[in-house]
C-alpha cells in the first residue's frame, strides 16, 4: 500500500512538475529566449558559422541582460536541412525564433504559412534601405508584395580552374572560355595530357540536390538560346517543357559523363561530391577545372575545413560562357540564405531584435569575409576590407551583371528535383537524352499542373 | 510491422467464467488498448486520411481532398511501379531466399558442429543482428564501395574490381540485407530443430534415409510451423528496410535500388508531397498485408 502511494505522489509530482515546465516556456512567449536554428554541414569541419553565431549570442546577451539566445545547429544534407526546418516550423512547439533559409525554399514556405511577414519590423529599421534591391525581392512574395527575410548573403558561379595544370597540359593562360565546345575541348586536352586528373567537375544527380541543379544545370540551361525564360516564362507564367535549350544541357551532361570527362560516375553521383571535390580533389591538384560557386575559396581559408595557403596563386576564376558564345557572353546563377522569423515563433520581437544585431553593418561585413559571400548590402559591397578580403572577391562581384535568379516560386523545389532526376539518369546512361527530358517535362506537369505548362522552343 | 505481426498471435482466451469476470479481468489491458490506439491505430488512421489530400510539406498551406488521385498517379508512375519490382526483389531475394535458407542451413550445420565452433558462427551471426540499421548499412557501404574492403579481397585474389553499389545496387543491398538479418532465421530454426524428437530421426537413419532424405521427409515437415511463421516475420521486417538502402546507396544510381520504403521517403520529404508519400506507405501496408495472408493461407493448408 505505503508503496502504491509513493508511486503515485511520483506520478503526480511528475505530472505538476512538466506541467510548471510547459506552463514555463509558454510563459516565455513574452521574451527572454530565442532559439536560433542553422543548417550545420555534413562537413564537420566547417564550424565557422557556429562560432560566428556564438560570438553574435554572446555579445547580444552581454548587452541585453536576462536575454538568451539558444543556438540550434540542424547537421543534415542540405535536402535533409529543408525538410528539418520545414517540420519544425509547422508545429507551434517546434518552431524556432530564427531560421536560416535557402531564399529559393522562401516562396515555397511563404505559401505553407511557415514565415512571418515582416513588413512592420523593416519600416522601423533605418539599415534596410542598405540592402540591394535583387536581394529584397528574393525574400519577398510576388503573391503579396510582402517581405519574408532578411537577406545574409548572395552568390555568383563560375570556373575555377587550376592555372598550373591547364599550363601543364598545354592550355594558354588566363584561360576564358568563350563556348561550351571551348570547355569541352580543354577537358580533352586535359585527358589525354595528364592522365590521373580529372579534367572537369560538373555537379549532377539525386544525392547532390540544389548543388547539381544550380552549379550544375543552370549555369548550362541559362546560357543557352532561351535565356530567362528557359525553365519558367514570368510574363506568361508557365513552366517550359521540351524546350532545345534543355536538351542541349542534358546533352553536355550526357557528354561530360559518357565520355569520362568528370568524376567517376559513383562518386559525382554521391551524396559528398561537393565536399570531396572542394576540400580533396582541389587542393591535391586533381581536378583541372570546376563549375562552382564564389564561396569554393573559404574551403581553404585559415578558418576553413581545408587550409590550402597555396590557392590563391594556384586557382584562378574564369567567367561561364554562354553555349555559342551569344550575347551576353557570360552566364552565372545567384541565389544566397536568409534569417527568417517562423509564423509559429514564440518570440518573433526578441527574434528581431537578434536579427537587426546580426545583419548591422559591422557584423553583415564580418560575415561575408569569413564565408567569403558576395555581400547584399551596398555599404558593405563597396567596402575596401571586403573587397580586398580574398583575391578573388572582386572577380565574383563583377558576374552580379551577368547573373540569374532562379524561379522563386513555391514549385521550385519539386521542379528542382525533376531536373535531378533527368540529370542524373542521362549521367548514367541509364536513359537518352530525349526521354530523359519526356521524363523531365511528365515530372513537371505533375509538379505544376499540366495547364501551368507550356512547350518551348 | 511487427506489432502488427504478435498481435496475429493466438489471443488469449478467459477461461470460462462470468462475463462480469472476464470484463474485469480484461481491465489492466485497458490501458496497453489506449496507448495502441493512441500511438498506432492513431497514425495509421491519419495516414489514411493523408493518402486522399494532396497535403504538402511546403509549397501549399491548404489540403485538398483528392480522392484516389494519389493512387491512380501511383500506379501510372513508372518510378513507382520499378519500386515496387524492386521491392519484390528485394523482398524475395534477400528475406525469402537469402536469410530463410541461409539461416536454416546455418542452423542445421551448427548442429551437428562441435561446441566452439557452433559459437563462433553464432557470435558472428547474431553479431550483424545487433548492429543498428543505419550502422549495418555504412558498414555495408564501406565494404561494398569502390576502395571497399571487398574490392580489396578480390585485389588481392588477382580478381577485377567490381563496382557494386554503382553497377548491381539491388544485388549489393540484398547481401548486406541477408548478412544483417540471416541471424534471426538462424535463431528460429535452431530453436524449431531442438524441437524435432530424436527418435523420429534416428528411425529414419535405420531405415537408410541419406542426410538429405532426413532433412526433407523429417525435419521439415515437423519444423513447417516455424518456417511459414519465420518466413511472415522476416517478409515483413525486409519489406520495411529503409536505413540499410538509404545508407548505402539513398536508392541509386537513378533508381536501380528505390525500394518502396527509399521512393515513400523521396515522394514525402524531398518533393514535400506528403499525401502522395503517404499513399505510397497504404500501398506499402497493403503488400505486407498480402504476404501475410499468403503465409497464413500456406500455414493452414500444412496444417488441414
Amino acid at each position: 500500500m505505503r508503496k502504491k502511494l509513493l508511486a503515485a505522489l511520483a506520478i503526480t509530482v511528475a505530472t505538476t512538475l512538466s506541467a510548471a515546465g510547459c506552463g514555463g516556456s509558454g510563459a516565455a512567449g513574452g521574451g527572454n529566449s530565442i532559439k536560433v536554428v542553422y543548417w550545420q554541414h555534413l562537413d564537420q569541419n566547417d564550424k565557422k558559422q557556429q562560432k560566428f553565431l556564438t560570438t553574435m549570442k554572446t555579445s547580444f546577451e552581454k548587452a541585453h541582460p536576462g536575454k538568451k539566445i539558444e543556438i540550434v545547429p540542424v547537421t543534415a544534407s542540405e535536402n535533409d536541412y529543408y525538410t528539418k526546418i520545414q517540420l519544425m516550423m509547422r508545429s507551434p512547439s517546434t518552431a524556432p525564433d530564427l531560421v536560416y533559409e535557402d531564399t529559393a525554399l522562401i516562396n515555397s514556405d511563404i505559401a505553407s504559412g511557415y514565415l512571418k511577414p515582416l513588413d512592420p519590423y523593416v519600416a522601423d529599421w533605418a539599415d534596410w534601405g542598405k540592402f540591394a534591391k535583387a536581394a529584397k525581392s528574393a525574400v519577398s512574395s510576388p503573391a503579396d508584395g510582402k517581405t519574408y527575410a532578411v537577406p545574409d548573403d548572395t552568390d555568383t558561379r563560375g570556373i575555377w580552374y587550376n592555372r598550373k595544370l591547364l599550363e601543364k597540359a598545354g592550355i594558354k593562360t588566363p584561360w576564358q572560355p568563350r563556348t561550351w565546345d571551348d570547355i569541352l575541348d580543354a577537358a580533352l586536352t586535359v585527358k589525354k595530357k595528364l592522365p590521373g586528373v580529372t579534367p572537369m567537375n560538373l555537379y549532377t544527380g539525386q544525392a547532390g540536390g540544389e548543388q547539381s541543379v544550380m552549379q550544375g544545370f543552370e549555369m548550362l540551361l541559362y546560357g543557352t538560346g532561351g535565356a530567362g525564360d528557359s525553365l519558367y516564362n514570368a510574363k506568361t507564367k508557365k513552366w517550359i517543357t521540351g524546350s532545345q535549350g534543355f536538351k542541349d544541357a542534358l546533352e553536355f551532361v550526357h557528354t561530360v559523363y559518357g565520355e569520362n570527362l568528370g568524376l567517376p560516375k559513383s562518386a559525382a553521383l554521391g551524396a559528398n561530391a561537393g565536399t570531396e571535390v572542394g576540400t580533396k580533389l582541389m587542393p591535391e591538384n586533381k581536378i583541372a577545372f570546376n563549375i562552382d560557386g564564389s564561396w569554393m575559396a573559404n574551403n581553404w581559408l585559415e578558418t576553413g575545413p581545408h587550409p590550402w595557403p597555396e590557392w590563391s596563386d594556384t586557382m584562378a576564376s574564369a567567367a561561364m560562357p554562354t553555349q555559342n558564345g551569344q550575347a551576353p557572353g557570360k552566364v552565372s546563377m545567384s541565389g544566397g540564405w536568409a534569417w527568417s522569423i517562423p509564423a509559429k515563433a514564440k518570440n518573433p520581437d526578441l527574434a528581431w531584435q537578434f536579427m537587426k544585431t546580426l545583419k548591422n553593418r559591422a557584423n553583415s561585413t564580418a560575415w561575408n569575409i569569413i564565408e567569403s559571400t558576395t555581400a547584399v548590402r551596398t555599404d558593405v559591397a563597396a567596402d575596401p576590407k571586403y573587397l580586398e578580403a580574398t583575391p578573388t572577391n572582386k572577380f565574383f562581384t563583377s558576374l552580379v551583371k551577368y547573373t540569374h535568379f532562379r524561379p522563386a516560386l513555391p514549385k521550385y523545389p519539386q521542379v528542382s528535383n525533376a531536373i535531378t532526376k533527368a540529370m542524373e539518369s542521362v549521367t548514367t546512361g541509364q536513359s537518352s537524352v530525349d526521354d530523359a527530358a519526356k521524363t523531365y517535362d511528365q515530372d513537371l506537369a505533375t509538379a505544376v499542373g499540366s495547364d501551368s505548362t507550356a512547350k518551348g522552343n | 510491422m511487427e506489432s502488427a505481426a504478435a498481435s496475429a498471435a493466438a489471443p488469449v482466451r478467459p477461461s470460462g467464467g462470468r462475463a462480469g469476470q472476464s470484463l474485469l479481468r480484461g481491465l489492466p489491458l485497458l490501458p496497453s488498448l489506449l496507448l495502441l490506439a493512441v500511438f498506432l491505430a492513431g497514425p495509421i488512421l491519419y495516414c489514411v486520411y493523408d493518402a486522399f489530400t494532396d497535403a504538402q510539406l511546403t509549397g501549399a498551406a491548404e489540403t485538398h481532398f483528392v480522392g484516389l488521385d494519389n493512387f491512380t498517379r501511383a500506379f501510372g508512375d513508372p518510378d513507382f511501379l520499378n519500386a515496387l519490382w524492386l521491392t519484390l526483389v528485394f523482398v524475395v531475394g534477400s528475406a525469402v531466399v537469402g536469410q530463410n535458407t541461409l539461416g536454416l542451413s546455418l542452423a542445421v550445420m551448427a548442429e551437428k558442429a562441435t561446441r566452439p565452433v557452433r559459437s563462433l558462427v553464432n557470435g558472428v551471426v547474431i553479431a550483424a543482428w545487433v548492429l543498428p540499421e543505419v550502422v549495418a548499412g555504412y558498414l555495408m557501404y564501406a565494404f561494398f564501395y569502390q576502395q571497399g574492403s571487398l574490392n580489396d579481397v578480390l585485389g588481392m585474389l588477382g580478381l577485377p574490381r567490381q563496382n557494386w553499389l554503382y553497377t548491381l545496387p539491388i544485388l549489393a543491398v540484398c547481401l548486406a540485407n541477408v548478412w544483417r538479418g540471416t541471424a534471426f532465421s538462424m535463431m528460429v530454426y535452431s530453436a524449431a530443430l531442438n524441437e524435432v524428437p530424436r527418435e523420429l530421426v534416428e528411425a529414419a537413419e535405420m531405415d537408410g534415409a541419406g542426410v538429405w532424405h532426413r532433412l526433407w521427409h523429417v525435419t521439415l515437415p515437423v519444423i513447417r510451423r516455424s518456417i511459414m511463421t519465420n518466413l511472415m516475420l522476416i517478409t515483413l521486417q525486409t519489406l520495411s528496410v529503409f536505413g540499410l538502402i538509404y545508407a548505402m546507396t539513398r536508392g541509386g544510381p537513378g533508381n536501380k535500388s528505390q525500394t518502396l520504403p527509399v521512393f515513400m521517403y523521396q515522394q514525402a520529404f524531398q518533393n514535400s508531397l506528403i499525401g502522395y508519400g503517404t499513399a505510397i506507405a497504404l500501398v506499402l501496408l497493403v503488400v505486407g498485408a498480402l504476404f501475410s495472408v499468403v503465409y497464413l493461407k500456406l500455414l493452414k493448408v500444412e496444417e488441414d
